[in-house]
């Protein structure tokens, strides 16, 4: 295949404007940060550009909405099913993405029409000329790839049905013509019987033509020959037992009689009625003549086949649809996009197809679904396109990309992604940790999802920098949590570290619902360990329960679980205990509370208590905190001693 | 389909860097007025400045983010001959209702008797680890033991490229197939002095040297891998240059470097001049250039990994209308060069790569080179 030269042309002076690009950032596909310096002195910029979200007007993400339901469904359709009972199901899908594509149109089509949106007028017909084309290209891809069986004499009747899809227009104007007082003289009456005769719709015809006929007595026979013309036409039946070339007899057979007619110049008197009779027997002269009610080179194509070669194959139509665009367009114009992939769509040639589509859409859906519906139904390998799945993915993946970057449709890219088997999850895994962590609720939708797909480095990546965040805003419960959940021991210990200094500052524990209720959590790390008991202390003692208050707490120091640092606090701690009525520490563990204020006074350095005495409700008679700490220390001793003395007393 | 917003930098001198935050939600700039700037997006969508402080005695020439992970962290790198590393706290109330954020620095990197000219925070896998190099070619690796002291950095190596470096870039893949890598570019302008890209394998200490490359090099940035068996390295010269690192088999005895087999993927002299940046998106499907043109081009592979460019930008962010304006120009359809010119910005990019889709991977232009290898 030739090599095409794409490059593109820039007719940028570098003269006229003295801007030197400094630097470049590319964020993701759609946003790209410049900075540019302008000469000394000259103010420098930093210039943003990113992909213009109009593009996700509402009515779009309804479609894209939409769209993502039937794709996820098709992506359902069993692999293992025969393929007999799989193609009811591709036809039926393709279906559906048409009727959510006419679905979108006519809302943009409301839209449009309200005239406050003038200003947008512009943005919407550009809208709306992508949509129209989306149906009209699915609805003709689908009816030649998926529907289509490879049977003669149905093409044209699928060909046909298309047809009248889209010029439904001829409807709107027979209802308008028959509602007029005196229809057969309305000024749009030929039109509309020779609209329908074009489109192959007879019984319409015939139904309109009766009313010339009532008008013109005189002319009844000739208006009653035409009828009978038009009623004997025989038309292509697939669900009948009729075999193709039976058809064909009877075909050929009709248009004798037909042509017959036309050299009795049994018409001759009415000008519309031979115009007809000619169409019939497929005059390509009398057919270009109405240029203006066929309005395009398909449809031109369409009747011509209809009347010329009704049981045409599908490996014949790109003969007939290109002789058709010469015969009907203009030799100085020029052809559409739309004609180019039209045409590409009547040769079969898929990669054409969407190739073309590709340069001419500005958006990745149309040949998203449509390269992925064409994959499932297996066409695309049968077209001898052996990287079939490769195409699929990448254009899904383009697809899927672009809906990412939207804040409120990157949900729906994640299923594209999952259906994407060889960098879909790659995509995703980049992606997904790049969403922006706004609110806690956001935060866990993304983790919910990277959990659904066991992607636990995410997860745990996620759940420390919402951690990082918390701890930064000072909300301490909320950080603890996320680093208990990305189960980050370092940081749990920090958080941990600050919880007790904030205690020793205030006094009060926060966010007691999160540590009361840390369960096996706590054993993350040492630190929080020690902050889940000795909060688990003060609920003892504040339950009254002294005894077992008493014993916790000492088990704290003897199992050194609690730092080195805190033990002066724990000492503290035990004061008010010591100091009740009856006895709760034993000799014995007053005896080890003796040794931890020894194994406290005999480290270099003696702790400063660093909070207020007053804590679990404990006054002492003397301002313990304003005595200097080896005192401090002694009235620790006295207190302790107090009481063993006070146990051996009574044992 | 594409929007250009210009935001007043008041910067009093060039701007040499921009950097995204992790989730492009935070943005900084650095300028020779010795300043680093550090901006916010709004709910609407509007850059506001947070912090503009001065962090350097002389030119910042890159400012970087570490991974959200290690919290707000910024680094920079200057003239002055060190780098430095800046963690954002949590201000006073009277700064939050100017809507300000304060920025401390937590060190000074001055181990460098040069400019440093660039600065790189290591893939979040390897802890927190920074990587300058400067004009004497001395590339350092610093780590951080304890992620939460940003104050405390330890020099872990310290490698003499023997050229004066200019860019560094590590590989962002986190597999463990092959060890960390760090590509260092020099804008040394003297090709005499051979190969002027060189790849570390970081834990193996050793490296290699891209011959084919031996113009200055002002840029260099490692695609993200997505899971491939090789490197991706786009790296900006006197033109555009994408690599494919291919790693070879090796033997199960031998303990030495990793060979790789050298492919270019792509080279484009579009700008026509010096380039300055590379830049990679999230997914690597796009790469953005900025030349001496005064232009940023945007550069896109179709799915047969054939790269073209898919749009140009001028410096002040407006795309460049090429030979467009002849309203026909669209009609004439694939095989001639009106497709791209008259569609952009009126057509999304990706979609004009597309005429490149029926091309064979042959045409590719391709040439493998082996390199030489030698240990430090």
């Amino acid at each position: 295949m030739e090599e095409v030269d794409v490059e593109p042309t820039t007719t940028y002076s570098h003269d006229s404007n003295h801007v030197k690009v400094q630097s470049i950032l590319l964020y993701n596909p759609l946003s790209l940060c410049v900075s540019s310096g302008g000469s000394a002195g000259g103010c420098p910029f930093v210039h943003e550009v990113r992909k213009d979200e109009d593009i996700y007007s509402p009515i779009l993400r309804k479609l894209f909405n939409e769209s993502h339901h039937i794709f996820v469904g098709l992506q359902r359709i069993r692999e293992d099913l025969p393929s007999k009972n799989k193609k009811p199901q591709f036809v039926s899908i393709s279906k559906n993405y048409r009727s959510v594509i006419r679905a979108c149109m006519e809302e943009l089509q409301q839209v449009a029409g309200i005239p406050s949106l003038s200003t947008l007028k512009g943005f919407i017909s550009m809208m709306s000329h992508l949509s129209l084309w989306c149906k009209q290209n699915f609805n003709i891809f689908c009816t030649l790839f998926v529907v289509c069986d490879p049977l003669a004499g149905s093409l044209v009747l699928h060909l046909l049905d298309w047809v009248r899809l889209h010029k439904a227009d001829v409807d709107e104007k027979a209802r308008e013509v028959l509602a007029s007082e005196s229809p057969a003289e309305h000024q749009a009456y030929w039109d509309v019987v020779i609209s329908y005769v074009l489109q192959g719709r007879m019984d319409e015809a015939r139904q309109v033509l009766v009313k010339q006929a009532a008008l013109q007595p005189a002319a009844r026979v000739m208006f009653k020959l035409l009828d009978n013309l038009l009623m004997k036409m025989p038309i292509f039946n697939p669900g009948e037992t009729q075999t193709l070339t039976e058809f064909d007899v009877k075909w050929r057979h009709w248009r004798e009689e037909v042509d017959h007619c036309l050299q009795d110049q049994s018409f001759a008197s009415n000008r519309h009625l031979e115009d007809i009779c000619k169409i019939l027997v497929g005059d390509e002269d009398v057919l270009l003549e109405y240029k203006e009610l066929l309005s395009t080179w398909y449809h031109f194509l369409v009747t011509r086949l209809l009347f010329s070669h009704p049981t045409v194959k599908p490996t014949e139509l790109h003969y007939y649809a290109q002789s058709s665009m010469h015969m009907f367009l203009d030799t100085r114009s020029v052809p559409e996009p739309l004609d180019s992939i039209l045409l590409a769509a009547f040769e079969f040639d898929i990669h054409q197809v969407i190739k073309d589509c590709s340069i001419a859409l500005n958006n990745w859906w149309f040949v998203g679904h449509l390269t992925d519906l064409l994959d499932h139904c297996k066409l695309l390998q049968s077209h001898n396109l052996h990287f079939g799945s490769n195409l699929r993915e990448f254009l899904l993946l383009e697809y899927a990309s672009g809906l990412f970057t939207h804040h409120s449709l990157w949900q729906l890219a994640v299923d594209y992604f999952d259906h994407c088997p060889e960098f879909g999850r790659v995509y995703l895994e980049l992606q997904i940790e790049r969403v922006p962590l706004d609110t806690e609720r956001k935060a866990l939708k993304v983790i919910r999802i990277c959990e659904q797909r066991q992607m636990t480095e995410q997860v745990r990546s996620i759940c420390k920098i919402m951690a990082k965040k918390a701890l930064r805003n000072n909300r301490l419960g909320s950080a603890l949590s996320w680093s208990i959940r990305a189960k980050d021991a370092a940081f749990a210990t920090l958080i941990s570290e600050r919880f007790l200094q904030d205690y020793c500052a205030k006094g009060t524990f926060s966010d007691l619902d999160l540590i009361d209720n840390l369960g096996p959590a706590m054993l993350l790390s040492d630190r929080l360990t020690f902050l889940g008991k000795y909060r688990e202390f003060h609920r003892l003692y504040g339950e009254k329960r002294f005894s077992d208050a008493a014993k916790l707490l000492l088990s704290l120091m003897t199992a050194k679980i609690a730092p080195h640092s805190f033990w002066m606090t724990l000492l503290t701690d035990a004061l008010p205990l010591l100091e009740q009525k009856e006895v709760i520490f034993s000799a014995d563990q007053t005896h080890e509370l003796m040794f931890c204020l020894e194994e406290l006074t005999s480290g270099k350095s003696v702790p400063t208590p660093d909070r207020p005495m007053q804590v679990l409700g404990y006054t002492p008679p003397y301002p313990l905190s304003n005595v200097c700490f080896p005192f401090n220390l002694l009235i620790h001793c006295f207190i302790i001693c107090s009481n063993l003395y006070s146990c051996l007393a009574r044992g | 389909m594409f929007v250009a917003r210009s935001i007043a930098a008041d910067h009093k001198d060039l701007i040499h860097d921009v950097s995204y935050d992790f989730h492009g939600r935070r943005m900084a700039t650095c300028s020779s007025d010795q300043s680093v700037k550090v901006w916010d997006k709004s709910e609407s969508g509007e850059w506001h400045c947070t912090a503009s402080w001065k962090t350097h005695s002389g030119s910042v020439w890159r400012v970087t983010w570490a991974h959200p992970e290690f919290g707000q962290v910024l680094a920079s790198c200057s003239f002055d001959r060190t780098a430095a590393v800046w963690e954002e706290i949590v201000g006073e109330s009277n700064d939050k209702q100017r809507g300000q954020s304060h920025w401390i620095k937590r060190t000074t990197l001055v181990d460098s008797r040069t400019s440093v000219t660039d600065v790189k925070f290591a893939p979040k896998h390897m802890g927190l680890m920074l990587t300058t190099c400067s004009a004497d070619g001395v590339v350092r690796v610093y780590e951080a033991p304890d992620v939460m002291n940003l104050s405390q950095w330890s020099l872990q190596h310290e490698i003499s490229c023997k050229l004066n470096c200019s860019c560094i870039s590590w590989n962002p893949s986190s597999s463990r197939a092959h060890p960390p890598m760090i590509a260092v570019g020099s804008d040394d302008s003297n090709v005499m002095y051979g190969g002027k890209v060189q790849i570390y394998e970081y834990n193996e200490n050793t490296r290699s040297t891209l011959m084919t490359v031996t113009d200055a090099v002002h840029d260099i940035a490692f695609s993200p891998n997505l899971g491939r068996s090789f490197h991706v390295l786009a790296i900006a010269t006197k033109d555009v240059r994408i690599f494919k690192l291919v790693p070879l088999r090796k033997e199960s005895s031998s303990t030495g470097p990793t060979k790789f087999e050298v492919q270019i993927v792509a080279q484009f002299d579009n700008h026509n001049s010096q380039v300055w940046r590379v830049s990679w998106n999230i997914t690597s499907t796009l790469l953005a250039s900025s030349g001496d043109d005064g232009c940023v081009r945007l550069w896109k592979a179709n799915y047969m990994d054939n790269w073209k460019c898919t749009g140009i930008l001028k410096g002040d962010g407006s795309p460049v209308n090429g030979s467009s304006g002849q309203p026909g120009a669209m009609n004439t359809m694939v095989g001639s060069t009106a497709a791209p010119s008259a569609g952009w910005p009126d057509a999304d990019p990706p979609s004009l790569v597309y005429i490149q889709y029926y091309t064979h991977p042959s045409t590719v232009h391709q040439h493998s080179v082996y390199i030489q290898y030698y240990t430090i």
